[in-house]
C-alpha cells in the first residue's frame, strides 16, 4: 500500500469519525428539537460519506477490485433522510399543537406559519384537484 | 498509519453513540427519541464500516445495507404511529 492511499484513507476515515461525533454532539448541545434535527445530518451526509469514500480506496489498495456497495449505501441514505426528517418535523409540529409538549426557548423560536391565510399543509385537510389528494375520489 | 486512524474513528463513533443513548433516554419531547434512534442506526453503520475495513473483508457491506434500510423503515412506522395511530392503513 503506497504512502498516498495511506494519507487519503486516514484523513478521510478521521473527517468522517469527526463528522459523525459533531452531529451527535450537536443532537446533545442544541437546544429545542426543530433545530437538534439540524446537527445528525452532518453524521449522515458528510460522516458516513467520508467513511464510505475511504472504504472504496482502502478496498481497492487492499484486494484490488472496486467495489460500488459502498456508494449504494451512500445513495440510499440521501435519498431517505430528508423523508425522514420531514416525517419527524411533521410528528413534532402535531404534538406541539395538541399541547403534548411545551415549544422550549430557543435563538430561533417555534417555526413560523406560512405565508398567506394558511397553515402547515400536514394540519390541512387535502385540496381538491391536486394531482395526489385522496379528496378527489 | 490507517490502524492508529481507524482506532481513533472507532472511539469517536462509540462515544457518539453514547450521546445518542442519553439523549435517547432524556427526551424530553417524544421528536427528539425520534431524532436519537435515527442517528444511532447511522452510527451503528459508520461502526459497522469501520468493523469491516479493520477485519479487512467485504462481508459487511451487506449488513450495513440492510441496516439502513431497517432503520429507515423503522423511523417512518414510529412517525405513522405517532400521527395517525396505525402504521398501515
Amino acid at each position: 500500500m503506497t504512502l498516498l492511499v495511506d494519507i487519503v484513507v486516514s484523513t478521510l476515515v478521521l473527517l468522517g469519525a469527526a463528522f459523525v461525533l459533531i452531529g451527535s454532539w450537536g443532537l446533545v448541545r442544541l437546544p429545542s428539537t426543530m433545530e437538534r434535527l439540524h446537527g445528525p445530518t452532518k453524521a449522515t451526509t458528510l460522516g458516513l460519506g467520508s467513511l464510505l469514500v475511504a472504504s472504496v480506496v482502502y478496498f481497492h489498495a487492499r484486494l484490488g477490485i472496486w467495489t460500488a456497495h459502498e456508494l449504494l449505501i451512500s445513495l440510499f441514505l440521501f435519498i431517505t433522510a430528508p423523508i425522514s426528517a420531514n416525517m419527524i418535523a411533521k410528528v413534532h409540529l402535531h404534538r406541539v399543537r395538541i399541547g403534548a409538549i411545551e415549544e422550549p426557548d430557543s435563538i430561533a423560536g417555534p417555526p413560523p406559519l406560512p405565508a398567506g391565510d394558511g397553515d402547515w399543509a400536514t394540519f390541512e385537510t387535502p385540496k381538491r384537484n391536486t394531482p395526489a389528494s385522496t379528496a378527489n375520489t | 498509519m490507517i490502524g492508529i486512524a481507524l482506532q481513533i474513528a472507532f472511539g469517536c463513533v462509540a462515544l457518539a453513540l453514547l450521546f445518542n443513548g442519553w439523549r435517547l433516554l432524556k427526551g424530553p419531547a417524544l421528536g427528539d427519541r425520534i431524532v436519537a434512534l435515527d442517528t444511532m442506526v447511522i452510527n451503528a453503520i459508520a461502526l459497522i464500516v469501520l468493523a469491516g475495513m479493520i477485519g479487512g473483508t467485504a462481508t459487511f457491506f451487506e449488513v450495513a445495507l440492510l441496516l439502513a434500510m431497517v432503520g429507515f423503515v423503522s423511523t417512518i412506522a414510529y412517525c405513522k404511529f405517532i400521527l395517525r395511530g396505525d402504521i398501515v392503513e
